[in-house]
């Protein structure tokens, strides 16, 4: 569509409207040439010959005639090409490391299409993060979401990146693992944080990025993480890899959307986000998993922190009802010093029972994590007792809980950021904490695997 | 004729200045021919739901009318099938635009090559009701497929086909209508999704829905055509609660809807189903079962009309005589796709931003449940089982509180007993269900006499355990005397032994009635020992370290479903231990005094 309209006639907020438009399609995508440059925007409403166009880098400079506008015809497109690897790109896809523009292989509608039903595989392989906790009790499966649900000050980025450094897929595929890494409304100092410890494992030449700092236009930041979705489905089933993404911070990309729907005077839901706050995460979250008949598969792990460290704020409520488990990390662990502060008994992998277990992990995976989850479900409760009637006054039962609690997190979940296990080294440790307790409390377990692991690591 | 896109807003499109819609008409939105919905008429304009991604529509481009309203096509080739929320075979738009899911697909409801080896069952001269069958055919191993005169006709057979080898689009039958125009009838028929279909009456429920599932079936039962709730915020199990039904349950069709959910899971009961084997027939458990899958990415006025979709197709095999049990996995995403919609159209929000129609809407969908007289005169049922996902698990939010109102069941799933890793996570204080007084007539006639005596006895000792642990939580256990100690113990058996049930073992996933009954005798039979040796003065320590409630909490694992009789043993061994344990006490007692 070569017409270009000259002028605005409205200017609300990131918002602008155009009257006497003719042939606009919804989610167009639009470009504004002003006089300092280029701005790009995207159709969110059409009425009559009036239409609606959110300018992606804001608002800020643009007068009602100072711009003119040409629709392009075609929704949001990415520029694809393998060389993406390895590239860091802005909210909005372009390129930002100063390599110069990707030269395309293919462009694909960043909003993407739902993956058939039919068309997918049921992910049945894990990932090995070298977390005990994460590898023992909440496996990460390959085409999972796992979201982290974290709180400001915690330290989510380093358990994001440690994830990054020593995530494994097995031996032979090891070649065509990558990461896309999606910052959403990050500081400076953040995404700084991430692209050191990158380049420090050596990981740097397999991740992607792509960065939209807090600083920078919030309807940037809506575009970024579908940006960084594209590359992934694109590195996943066109060219056979398998991509971890990890989007920070989805609390960010949540307050973003809400902005922007009441500027653009919807009906405010929960909290004042927009009603379709469920559908518009579940079009990010539902872009993981495997393909039938393609080599490729796209794993998840989205990053929120908890306003208030409440997880029944909309956004970790809205997040779990649509991910494959959560990984909740807890203040007071993080008090305690230890780290990764994973707080077991909330955490869940949905997809772990069939990616685990002999040919996967071991075969007494499943039984140890669900007695380990049993026994320090357990633990609580005699802490409770402790702090009513004293440790003192505890049965000789309880007090043994006490001791598997706290060595349980010292040891099992305090492992440190350096720390990288293996499955047999995490379960192990498991067994040798799990005999701290005496045979007959350990119910999920049967004779057999008691007789050949009970006491014995 | 020329009526044009005016606006576009997600979902929601609107056409100015026209007449020629009608409501709840399905229209063709556009160049692609997205497939929508007429949703509001006005002089002014007329509003379409939209049931596809609106992604590139531009105003000005074309809507046209179909001149019905948004139907299901019903027919034999719905079972094993995997549709969308409008009924198009997932399978056939993959097959189209491959492993993405593109717009503008059009794809037949069912397929139009397929032969039946089709019996007809009516002859020249019949005088033919709607609802009566006029062909039948094998449409899976077992289920049997009758083919039904559209309800709102009645009319003499003209003309029938032989047996044979027909399609959905061959003709089967004509009839001659009382105001003498002739009708085709085929084996497909159209039925609006919004409207429920007739029958001849309702019929008072007696009979449960067996489900193997212990917490179930003797705490909290489900009737066959009645409708259950299952609530639960996000890990508690809802998923894995309305998988094991649908496994398990004992109806002869399942309905099974993922509306707004993921697509993994979509998979997995795919793939899970086409392994199972349904333990009636022995036959893979998907001869029995449609899935309807639209998931949270897909469009949601689909979301919007998938539960519409399900239900109607329930009826339709209702209405062939059958039990028919639906899942809608979640009806939350349901209510938040009416919210969206709601929205769009600025509509006024009542509670929580849900728009003012939401417990109408309810009401509507779970009142399509129950047991019939059908049309052709013999006995069907849908059973309803709706989970709820409530925000922030928040049981008082508004789509749980209204559901309440409406089903007559409410298994509540608790977060701290999954996180206990304790399933199903039902939790047994605040879970209801209305049909006791319905179905204990079928269980005392059917199970037990017993079997209602001893329900009573065991949600008894439930909720004074759930007295003792206020009192053990500030003062510990110790101090409690030995009669309630035993309380806690048996509660403990109670808990461990019968209420958890393990999904992924064989004996266990599901279990009898007769079962559940034994299981449920065993247990207060020891109860009943127990209390007498605390009374003989035996300590309760000594009683768990002779291992009396540690056996029993495994004996669930270790008695095949087919070897109930095995219980016999069971209680004799127990008595055993329980007889030593008296003995010691006597032998040692006489020493004290």
């Amino acid at each position: 569509m070569a017409m270009e309209y000259l002028g605005l006639d409205e200017i609300n907020g990131p918002l602008v409207a155009l009257d006497g438009v003719e042939g606009a399609g919804y989610e167009e995508m639009v470009r504004l040439r002003t006089a300092d440059g280029e701005r790009l925007g995207r159709v969110i409403a059409l009425e009559g010959s009036r239409a609606v166009v959110q300018v992606f880098s804001g608002t800020s400079g643009l007068s009602l005639d100072g711009v003119s506008t040409r629709f392009s015809g075609k929704p949001m497109e990415l520029a694809l090409a393998p060389e993406i690897v390895g590239r860091i790109f802005n909210g909005a896809g372009e390129p930002i490391d100063g390599l110069g523009s990707v030269y395309p292989e293919k462009f694909a509608d960043v909003n993407g299409s739902a993956i058939n039903p039919v068309s997918r595989a049921y992910p049945r392989n894990y990932i090995r993060t070298g977390i005990s906790s994460i590898d023992t009790l909440i496996t990460l499966i390959r085409g999972q979401k796992l979201p982290i649900f974290s709180g400001s000050g915690m330290s989510h980025n380093r358990l994001a990146a440690q994830i990054v450094r020593q995530a494994r897929i097995s031996e032979e595929e090891g070649a065509n693992f990558g990461i896309v890494f999606c910052a959403m409304g990050v500081t400076k100092d953040v995404a700084d944080y991430f692209r050191r410890s990158f380049e420090e494992s050596g990981a740097l030449n397999r991740v992607t990025m792509f960065v939209n700092l807090s600083s920078d236009p919030i309807i940037e930041r809506i575009l970024t993480p579908r940006c960084a979705l594209t590359a992934a489905e694109y590195l996943a089933f066109e060219q056979n890899m398998h991509i971890l993404v990890i989007m920070t911070d989805m609390t960010s990309y949540a307050e973003a959307l809400r902005e922007l729907s009441s500027s653009k005077g919807e009906i405010p839901g929960r909290k004042g986000y927009p009603g379709y706050l469920y559908s518009d995460f579940a079009s990010l979250y539902e872009r993981a998993g495997v393909i039938k008949g393609r080599g490729g598969s796209v794993t998840q792990i989205p990053i929120l922190t908890m306003p208030n460290d409440d997880i029944t704020h909309p956004i970790p409520d809205l997040t779990g009802y649509i991910t494959e488990g959560q990984i909740v990390l807890d203040r007071y662990l993080d008090q305690q010093g230890i780290y990764p502060p994973i707080s077991v008994l909330p955490s869940l992998s949905r997809l772990m029972k069939d990616g685990i277990g002999e040919g996967f992990t071991r075969a007494d995976h499943a039984d140890v994590a669900n007695q380990l989850f049993a026994s320090y479900a357990k633990v609580s409760d005699a802490r409770g007792l402790a702090s009513v009637i004293g440790e003192e006054e505890l049965s000789a039962s309880d007090k043994l809980y006490l001791s598997f609690g706290d060595r349980f997190e010292r040891e099992f979940l305090g492992q440190g950021a350096d720390t990288d296990r293996t499955i047999d080294q995490s379960l192990d440790l498991g067994w040798h904490l799990l005999s701290i307790l005496p045979r007959e409390e350990l119910e999920r377990l049967d004779e057999k695997l008691l007789d050949e692991h009970y006491g014995k690591h | 004729m020329n009526d044009v896109i005016y606006s576009v807003n997600g979902p929601v499109v609107t056409v100015r200045g026209t007449r020629s819609f009608s409501m709840m008409e399905m229209v063709y939105v556009g160049d692609a021919g997205l497939i929508g919905e007429v949703i509001s008429v006005t002089n002014e304009k007329t509003t379409i739901q939209v049931y596809e991604d609106t992604t590139g529509v531009r105003v000005g481009e074309p809507v046209k009318g179909s001149g019905a309203p948004l139907s299901a096509t019903l027919g034999p080739g719905i079972m094993q099938n995997i549709f969308d929320g409008i009924e198009r075979p997932l399978a056939d738009i993959a097959a189209q635009s491959g492993a993405f899911i593109a717009t503008g697909v059009r794809a037949s409801s069912l397929p139009v090559d397929k032969k039946w080896d089709v019996t007809v069952l009516v002859k020249v001269g019949d005088y033919v009701h709607g609802g009566d069958f006029i062909a039948s055919c094998p449409e899976t191993s077992i289920i049997t497929h009758r083919s039904m005169v559209p309800p709102n006709l009645s009319g003499s057979v003209v003309w029938t086909a032989e047996n044979g080898q027909y399609t959905v689009t061959d003709p089967i039958c004509r009839i001659r209508l009382d105001d003498g125009r002739e009708e085709t009838l085929y084996l497909a028929q159209k039925w609006p999704i919004r409207m429920p279909r007739p029958v001849r009456g309702r019929h008072s429920i007696d009979r449960p829905l067996i489900t193997g599932q212990r917490v179930i079936d003797t705490l909290f039962p489900i009737a066959k055509g009645g409708a259950a709730a299952v609530p639960g915020g996000f890990g508690t199990g809802k998923t894995m609660t309305q998988h094991q039904l649908a496994k398990w349950c004992d109806a002869d069709i399942i309905v099974y809807v993922g509306c707004g959910e993921r697509g993994n899971e979509m998979t997995q009961v795919l793939d899970e189903f086409s392994e199972l084997e349904d333990p009636k027939s022995g036959k893979p458990m998907t001869e029995r079962t449609v899935l309807i899958a639209n998931t949270s990415n897909m469009p949601v006025a689909a979301r919007e009309a998938s539960i519409y979709t399900g239900i109607t197709l329930a009826e339709y095999y209702r209405d062939m005589g059958y039990d028919v049990a639906m899942m809608a996995d979640s009806t939350s995403r349901w209510a938040e796709a009416l919210r969206e919609i709601s929205g769009r159209l600025e509509e006024m929000p009542a509670e929580e931003g849900f728009p003012a129609y939401l417990p109408s809407r309810l009401a509507a969908f779970y009142e399509r449940a129950g047991c019939v007289d059908t049309l052709a005169g013999g006995e069907g049922s849908i059973s309803v089982i709706g989970a709820v996902s409530p925000q922030g698990s928040d049981f008082s939010e508004p789509v749980t509180q209204n559901t309440k109102r409406f089903v007559r069941c409410f298994l509540a799933l608790d977060k701290s007993l999954a996180y206990a890793r304790h399933y199903p996570a039902i939790n047994w204080t605040i879970s209801y269900s209305e049909y006791y007084e319905d179905l204990d007539p079928y269980y005392e006639k059917n199970i037990g006499p017993d079997f209602c005596r001893l329900r009573g006895r065991m949600l008894g000792l439930l909720s004074e355990e759930n007295k003792l642990m206020e009192i053990v939580k500030l003062i510990g256990s110790d101090v409690l005397p030995d009669s309630q100690k035993v309380t806690l113990e048996i509660a403990r058996v109670i808990r461990v032994g019968f209420l958890q049930q393990n999904a992924f073992h064989k004996n266990d996933t599901y279990v009898p009635l007769e079962k559940q009954m034994w299981m449920m005798d065993a247990i207060m039979h020891l109860y009943d020992r127990a209390a007498a040796l605390c009374e003989a003065g035996v300590p309760v320590s000594a009683m768990s370290a002779a291992g009396l409630f540690d056996r029993l909490i495994k004996v669930k694992y270790e008695i095949p479903n087919d070897r109930v009789q095995m219980f016999g043993d069971v209680e004799k061994e127990l008595d055993r231990v329980c007889d030593e344990l008296l003995a010691k006490q006597k032998a040692a007692a006489p020493q004290k005094e």
